[in-house]
């Protein structure tokens, strides 16, 4: 019982996994690119024609990887060398990638992945590690992109944590000028990283479209790159921590489906709020323990100009 | 090589030209999309215009989509121009039209200009309520204030599907999962051919207009919005400010919720605030904040709106067309505003 609920909040927790590492990557060089949810759409959509196309898997992932990447391109291009407003440019991006997805979409309703691709996706067991008693069934009976899941997070800790670009890219999230005053060529940088996190959320999208729902369903994320936004927050911009957050959250995405089978008598409109209401409750929560190891990278959010220095 | 430089004042024409030029610039890429389709850009955009102003009908309706668009922009400018990222428009127009409802159904047989004042109040109340919850945090902890507004968009909106599917479900509906319809009392009624919702709008934005401009509380919000610590120092009380305006923000846009409620639904349902208070948002920052070009921005916007449920008939170009469009005209604008603050020049190496 538990491992069967375990296992389906991991499943439903990946999405948001991958937008929340995305996000993280992105903010670490200062950019709060609020477009995750446009970005995550352009993955889905993007990720299901190509399948219905192809029947390639691979090739699917790719399409999502580079419509997020496209998407983000936009938004660094806009704030970084045009130097827009970040909060207003991320909300067009959604606007974007919301009217783009429904766009095309728009004949992919009710049609569903190949039965081929629905089995690359498949749950396989990984020897030994899933005998372990509850958790083992849970983690380790799942589909390659859940995997794929830790292993970018685990990535993601890696490069942030234990290698020179890493260390740069929080230099230049945390002090543009003296970054660029020692040399890094912080736009490169920036664009680069803003890039990866928008293919992360591209990504994030292909998981619900291919794998989750599978079939073509408009407005696909219902919200969930926002929730992704409020996590990194959660998460502390630490890609291991984004692990719990994702699969925490994924259980509250499907509580309410759960509870029904208990004839728990609430409505199910209600038990729908909880993520929407926990995620409020969490940002007030870190937002009251303030402490120097929860704060966001110092220049989160700022345009940087050189000659203002 | 190339140097960019800060520009000093530039004036309001040169300000305009600029934009000007970017939203035509949008439109330009726009055709290349129109072109993709295998259609001609001119002709899809000569019927848009016609579907938004060519008969008389169509004007009215162009302008009754463009009432919701003027007020919430106008509620969502206040926030804006304190830095205070209101999203959350769209909820606070849903609890508006909720409190709105309830006075509507409770009283339904009472005299129609006090109920109506009724529903206003209550409308004005409620969506003012629900932005001050995030304002209080963020002024007392610093909450983030996106995130958080938005998120109280799904529970408002969960909280009306809750309402239309269960106790508020009308029994006279066969089942439908519908609110009971309003009384005519609690309906607004007709001015010049159009609900009198738009002479609400062009009072809100004359008030809003001199609020910011006249008043001591609007030079404040001002202040707040250009730096906290400069406030700090002039002896505003940063966190009083944030908490009136962003009420004020919530309140306006509640009152949006109310007259979609009364005016065009007749009723409270979950598509009644249709992405306006996201619309909004658009708008208001194309506008620059401010009320009067709101109210010219937002006609335009809803005759976008209206062109492009027409040309989805003519030219079966689905309707988010438009939104892709609006998406457009938004990047050049946000790209465009480098032009307007920088300038860039050659200098000989």
């Amino acid at each position: 019982m538990l491992t069967t609920f375990l296992a389906a909040a991991i499943v439903a927790g990946t999405p948001l996994l991958y937008a929340i590492l995305g996000e993280i990557i992105s903010e670490k060089a200062g950019k709060l690119n609020l477009g995750v949810e446009g970005m995550m759409l352009l993955g889905a959509v993007f990720s299901f024609v190509t399948v219905l196309s192809t029947e390639s898997a691979t090739m699917a992932v790719i399409a999502a990887l580079l419509a997020g990447a496209a998407g983000a391109f936009i938004f660094a291009f806009l704030t970084i060398t045009m130097r827009a407003n970040q909060v207003v440019t991320g909300l067009a991006l959604t606007i974007f990638g919301t009217g783009i997805s429904s766009f095309i979409g728009k004949d992919l309703m009710g049609l569903v992945v190949p039965e081929n691709v629905k089995l690359t996706f498949k749950e396989f067991a990984i020897p030994y590690l899933s005998d372990i008693p509850v958790i083992g069934e849970a983690f380790f009976n799942q589909g390659i992109l859940v995997y794929f899941g830790y292993i970018t997070a685990i990535l993601c800790g890696i490069y942030l944590y234990n290698t020179r670009p890493g260390l740069y890219l929080r230099a230049i999230g945390e002090n543009n000028s003296a970054s660029d005053a020692s040399g890094l060529n912080i736009t490169m940088y920036k664009y680069i990283h803003v890039m990866v996190g928008g293919a992360l959320c591209g990504l994030a999208g292909a998981y619900l479209s291919l794998v989750y729902v599978p079939s073509w369903q408009e407005n696909v994320t219902a919200g969930r790159g926002w929730i992704a936004v409020a996590l990194v927050i959660f998460s502390k911009w630490n890609p291991y921590r984004a692990i719990i957050g994702a699969i925490l959250f994924g259980g509250l995405d499907i509580i309410g489906f759960r509870l029904q089978k208990f004839d728990i008598n609430i409505s199910q409109y209600l038990i729908d709020m909880l993520p929407y209401a926990v995620t409020i409750f969490l940002l007030i929560i870190t937002s009251i323990k303030k402490s120097k190891e929860n704060s966001p990278p110092a220049e989160l959010g700022s345009t940087y100009f050189r000659e203002d220095r | 090589m190339y140097k960019i430089e800060k520009k000093g004042h530039v004036s309001k024409r040169e300000n305009f030209k600029i934009r000007l030029t970017a939203i035509i610039l949008a439109l330009l890429t726009s055709a290349l999309f129109i072109m993709l389709m295998d259609k001609n850009p001119l002709d899809v955009y000569l019927s848009m215009v016609d579907g938004a102003f060519g008969t008389e009908y169509r004007i009215r309706e162009t302008l009754v989509k463009s009432i919701p668009l003027i007020v919430t922009s106008l509620g969502i400018s206040l926030a804006f121009r304190m830095k205070f990222w209101n999203i959350g428009g769209e909820g606070q127009i849903i609890m508006g039209a909720f409190s709105a409802t309830f006075v509507a159904l409770t009283f339904p047989e009472m005299n129609s200009i006090i109920l109506l004042s009724l529903m206003g109040l209550a409308g004005f109340v409620a969506g003012g309520l629900w932005g001050l919850i995030p304002a209080y945090f963020k002024a007392r902890f610093k909450t983030n204030e996106t995130i958080f507004t938005l998120m109280m968009n799904y529970i408002a909106l969960k909280w009306i599907t809750y309402l239309q599917y269960g106790p508020w479900k009308d029994p006279k509906a066969l089942g439908f999962p519908k609110i009971p319809n309003f009384s005519v009392n609690a309906v607004l009624p007709n001015l010049f051919g159009i609900h009198s919702g738009w002479l609400i709008a062009l009072i809100l934005a004359v008030i809003v207009h001199i609020y910011i401009r006249r008043t001591k509380s609007g030079y404040e919000i001002n202040v707040v919005g250009e730096s906290e610590n400069t406030a700090r120092y002039a002896g505003i009380n940063v966190k009083k400010v944030i908490m009136k305006t962003v009420f004020l923000s919530g309140a306006v846009c509640g009152i949006t919720g109310m007259i979609q409620a009364s005016a065009v639904n007749r009723t409270l349902s979950t598509k009644l605030s249709a992405g306006v208070g996201y619309t909004a948002i658009i708008t208001a920052w194309l506008a620059g904040l401010s009320s009067p070009l709101i109210i010219l921005v937002s006609i335009l916007f809803a005759a976008m709106v209206q062109g492009g449920a027409f040309i989805q008939l003519a030219y079966q170009i689905p309707q988010s067309a438009a939104e892709i469009l609006q998406s457009m005209i938004l990047f050049f604008v946000l790209g465009s505003e480098f032009f307007i603050r920088f300038k860039i020049t050659k200098i000989r190496k």
